[in-house]
Order: C-alpha cells, then sequence, then structure tokens
C-alpha cells in the first residue's frame, strides 16, 4: 500500500456521489486520473485491504431487520456450525471471540418478521441454542479508520 | 423501525384529500422497495462494477437504462435504504489487529445518557443498547473499540470505565479472534 492507496482508502469511506462518472468524478477529487483509480480500487479488493466498494445497505429502512446474536459453540463443532452459517444469505457477519459464547454473528432479512424463522432454523440445524440481541437503542454507527 | 417521519408526512395536517388509488399506495410500508430497486440491490450488493460506468454495468443485468440505475441509487441514498456509496476497509489489513467489543452491564435509568455519552467518544466505532440474557449475559451496552495492541483498546476501555463509573457494575471485552464472515446484506432467493 502506498501513501495514494491510503489516500483512496481514507476518502472513500465517506462515500462517492452517484453521478454519471462516479469514479472519474471520485479520481477527480483525489488528483488521479479514473483509470488509475479503477486499477487500485480492484487491487485493494483483491489484496484483502478493502472488504467492499459499493452500496451500504440499511435493510431497516427497506422494511426489513438486522439482529446481533450470539451461539456457544463447543470447539468440537465449530467447524460444522461455520459451515452451516456460511451457506445462509441472511448471515452477514461472523466472528469468533474469545468468550464462552464464542460465536457472535448478524441476521440481515429484508422483512422485520424474517429473523424468528431465520432464528430458530439455525437452532434446528445446529442443535444449539441462540441468543439474541436485537438493538433497543443505536447511539453511534460508523467511525471511518484511518489507513 | 424507523418509519417515523415517512409516516407523519402522511398525516400532516392540511394534506390535500387522497384519492382511493392514493390511500392504497399509503399501505404500502413506507420504507417498500419495488422489483427493480430489490434487482438493483441483488446486482449491488457484491460491490458496485469497477467499470466507468457502472450504471450501464447494472442496468445489462437486470434491463433497465444505465440512467435509470443511477436514479434509483440516488432515490435509495435519498430515502436512507443506502447509506452511502463507499469503501469498507479490512481493519486486520489495515494493522488494527485488536478488535474488541466491550460489554457493559449498566443501571437502566441512567443508560440513555450514558450510552449516548459513550457513543460520542471519538475511539468507539459502534455503541447499541442490546437487552440482557440473563443468567448467561447480563451486559445491555455494547460498544467497539479498535487499537494495534490489545494494550491500545485496553487503555480505551478504561476510558469507557471511567465515563460510566458507578453506573457500570461490570464488564468484559471480547476480542475477535477470526473474521469468518463479512459481506453484509445478501439478499435471499
Amino acid at each position: 500500500m502506498d501513501a495514494t492507496d491510503r489516500r483512496i482508502v481514507n476518502a472513500l469511506q465517506d462515500g462517492v456521489a452517484p453521478t454519471e462518472r462516479p469514479y472519474r468524478d471520485a479520481a477527480r477529487r483525489l488528483g488521479l486520473t479514473e483509470e488509475d483509480l479503477l486499477a487500485r480500487l480492484e487491487r485493494l479488493l483483491e489484496e484483502g485491504v478493502l472488504t467492499r466498494f459499493g452500496p451500504m445497505f440499511d435493510v431497516e429502512k427497506m422494511g426489513g431487520a438486522f439482529c446481533l446474536c450470539a451461539m456457544s459453540v463447543p470447539e468440537a463443532d465449530m467447524a460444522r456450525v461455520v459451515a452451516a452459517l456460511d451457506a445462509r444469505p441472511e448471515v452477514a457477519h461472523n466472528y469468533e471471540r474469545d468468550h464462552a459464547l464464542n460465536l457472535w454473528f448478524v441476521l440481515a432479512t429484508d422483512r422485520e418478521d424474517a429473523i424468528r424463522p431465520a432464528i430458530e432454523s439455525i437452532e434446528a440445524e445446529t442443535g444449539l441454542a441462540v441468543l439474541d440481541f436485537p438493538k433497543r437503542r443505536e447511539f453511534f454507527v460508523g467511525l471511518r479508520v484511518q489507513a | 423501525m424507523t418509519m417515523t417521519g415517512s409516516m407523519s408526512a402522511h398525516t400532516a395536517p392540511g394534506a390535500p384529500r387522497r384519492t382511493g388509488k392514493a390511500r392504497a399506495a399509503e399501505r404500502r410500508p413506507p420504507g417498500a422497495i419495488d422489483a427493480l430497486d430489490r434487482a438493483i440491490i441483488r446486482a449491488t450488493q457484491a460491490g458496485l462494477p469497477l467499470s466507468p460506468d457502472p450504471w450501464a454495468t447494472i442496468g445489462a443485468e437486470v434491463g433497465a437504462p444505465g440512467e435509470e440505475v443511477r436514479r434509483r441509487i440516488e432515490a435509495m441514498l435519498a430515502r436512507g435504504i443506502i447509506r452511502r456509496i463507499a469503501a469498507v476497509p479490512n481493519h486486520y489489513a489495515l494493522g488494527l489487529t485488536a478488535n474488541g467489543m466491550s460489554v457493559w452491564d449498566v443501571d437502566d435509568a441512567h443508560i440513555a445518557r450514558l450510552g449516548a455519552a459513550v457513543g460520542a467518544l471519538d475511539f468507539v466505532s459502534h455503541c447499541y443498547e442490546r437487552p440482557r440474557r440473563p443468567p448467561q449475559w447480563r451486559y445491555n451496552l455494547f460498544a467497539m473499540v479498535h487499537g494495534t495492541t490489545r494494550a491500545e483498546v485496553e487503555k480505551k476501555v478504561a476510558r469507557i470505565a471511567a465515563l460510566l463509573g458507578p453506573h457500570a457494575r461490570a464488564h468484559d471485552i471480547l476480542y475477535s479472534t477470526r473474521i469468518i464472515k463479512k459481506t453484509g446484506l445478501r439478499l435471499g432467493p
């Protein structure tokens, strides 16, 4: 990653405008050519510096829901449970954490009433209990990190 | 669900009388998306195409003109369905290898004020009130803290502890030891 890559990562966390040529306009603000910006974005995604570049959706605004969930998974079962969650499109994020509740994942569904059946289906498939932690209040979301 | 804005617009005093058709449209949830919106979301959930005219690329996939796709995206941004079109960095790749979910058992009588204060700290990236799940889980405030080392995370967590004072009865830090999946929204079939 060079200095230009860092500038791109920092600047593009704030978003680009949906103009007719969004990459050309974003590149212009960064003093780059459209071609250079596209090539660098492709490489940053390939190298895993960026996990994604694109629209960030708020499922709640389209009538859906998010729900943080946790499970306590025995080590011997971990690979099986991880594979089961990986295969589900409604699992948006999944992290292993160092706690008795060692698997923490986020369900995202485009209908609010789809969360409960998803949880029940995961419990049935894995044979393990799922604790759900729907948000009650959101105090802050969205720190930008410095590259 | 945060639909208050659109709901109140529908019941504004002095609003013109509506036809039967308009009333039927109102019964649609305010956040509802139509088939084309949905197709565009599907086509972009893995990312925006890396081409000079990404709207045309998406349009070819969803069977709509590029300009229509662009206008739909613009409208979804205005409605908050799209928060922004942005880069999502991998914290690990940027050297932020210590990612701690700090969790707090905060006096319910003070959580609104204290949660807002914790969320306002410049190093807290996400902050939510969530339900307790006794007996396994006593914590009701979640604040994500990132650092290059665990010592750095712990220093930041100590600042949260100082801010909460005696209103926090207990806390813990759950470090992520593996990112298994970080895809964001994927609409099901």
